[in-house]
């Protein structure tokens, strides 16, 4: 029964190894997906691209699903995994501003790392930029540690926040997802096309 | 076959099978490991163990460094470096298939390649910023944290793209 290293059914230093191969899955399908393209990447919030919408919300769908069905079947123990704790403040802060990154960078973190491997060199100074915004963060930190800290909610899910079962939250969010995907879709058609 | 065919659509993956292939790797990674992917913390380590080599009083002392660097082992010999380290390889081998992987400074024609720099560099430290604050990027909270329903992920999905969003419409001269 899964997870198989917290279970103790793999030996924990297969860990390392496990890392690397799913880095390599995971950087040649971001980069094969388009996602070494800083212009392919913004396209989503101006409509001229919506790349990153499909692969987003399919990437978490098929793994909602298949996390949850794995653990009905008695596959993988749910309550083994990592939940990230919920810090109200800094989750909403957090994000706001690396909202602002993502549009002025065109790159995530993962993404400009394959972006980087492939010679682009706006991906190689977006990766700077990440660890000199690593570094000022740091040294902010005495001045930022209360907001950091706050309203700490613990490991919870939906299903403790909102009293919304996992499987109404993967099916709710499975429709929002078709239904962006059917809605960019027919928007595509209307915006004038950028060629980038 | 370089010039027109570059970021041309056609010769990516179609998005709803990357998407897929995306979601059974974080099913995969869940299974293995009980935890999912990410990026930023890798960028983090790799910060904590430059300065540790250059200013190792200044990175003990610190409130925020510290609890990175332990006694016997290196900041660097963590999950998500040689995760990141494997991205690395994968997207130069997928890059390099496709005759994607040359060294360039991707812009819109309308701007110039500086002002691109620039952007991405001040884009890197906002973003930098902003993952240490969120306890991590759009793979690591958002994505791995959507997979297990967790409310932060759902937290800062909402909030970066909502952000983007927002100001969209100020950056549009660097895109559009």
């Amino acid at each position: 029964m899964g997870p198989l290293i917290p279970h103790e059914l793999l030996s924990p230093e297969w860990n390392n190894v496990i890392a690397l191969i799913i880095g390599v899955a995971f950087g040649y399908l971001m980069e094969a997906s388009g996602f070494s393209s800083s212009r392919k990447l913004a396209g989503v919030f101006y409509g001229y691209d919506f790349t990153v919408l499909r692969v987003f919300f399919t990437a978490a769908v098929v793994s909602m699903i298949g996390i949850l069905y794995l653990s009905k079947l008695g596959y993988l123990n749910f309550d083994d995994l990592y939940i990230q704790p919920t810090y109200v403040d800094s989750a909403i802060i957090g994000g706001v501003i690396m909202g602002v990154g993502f549009v002025a960078g065109g790159f995530c973190p993962g993404t400009s790392l394959c972006a980087a491997a492939i010679g682009k060199i706006d991906g190689m100074v977006f990766i700077l930029g990440l660890m000199l915004g690593v570094v000022i963060f740091s040294e902010m930190f005495p001045w930022l540690e209360g907001t950091f800290n706050a309203h700490n909610l613990g490991g919870v899910t939906l299903e403790d926040t909102l009293g919304l079962s996992n499987e109404w939250t993967t099916a709710i969010f499975a429709i929002i997802a078709v239904v962006a995907f059917y809605g960019t879709t027919i928007l595509g058609r209307y915006i004038r096309n950028v060629w980038y | 076959m370089s010039y027109w065919n570059e970021d041309h659509q056609h010769t990516y993956w179609n998005p709803y099978f990357g998407g897929f292939m995306l979601g059974l790797l974080l099913i995969f990674t869940f299974y293995m490991t009980g935890r999912g992917i990410g990026a930023s913390g890798a960028m983090k380590s790799t910060v904590v163990f430059a300065l540790y080599e250059v200013a190792p009083k200044h990175v003990e002392k610190s409130a925020y460094y510290s609890r990175f660097v332990q006694e016997d082992k290196s900041p660097l010999n963590t999950w998500l470096i040689f995760e990141v380290l494997g991205a690395i390889g994968g997207a130069f081998l997928s890059g390099a298939l496709s005759g994607r992987a040359k060294f360039k400074i991707q812009h819109s024609p309308k701007i110039s390649s500086k002002r691109r720099l620039a952007f991405a560099l001040v884009g890197g430290i906002l973003f930098g910023f902003g993952s240490q604050m969120a306890r991590g990027c759009t793979s690591g909270a958002a994505l791995s944290g959507l997979s297990v329903m967790a409310t932060a992920g759902f937290i800062t999905m909402l909030t970066i793209f909502g952000s983007g969003y927002l100001v969209a419409y100020f950056f549009r001269k660097n895109w559009i």
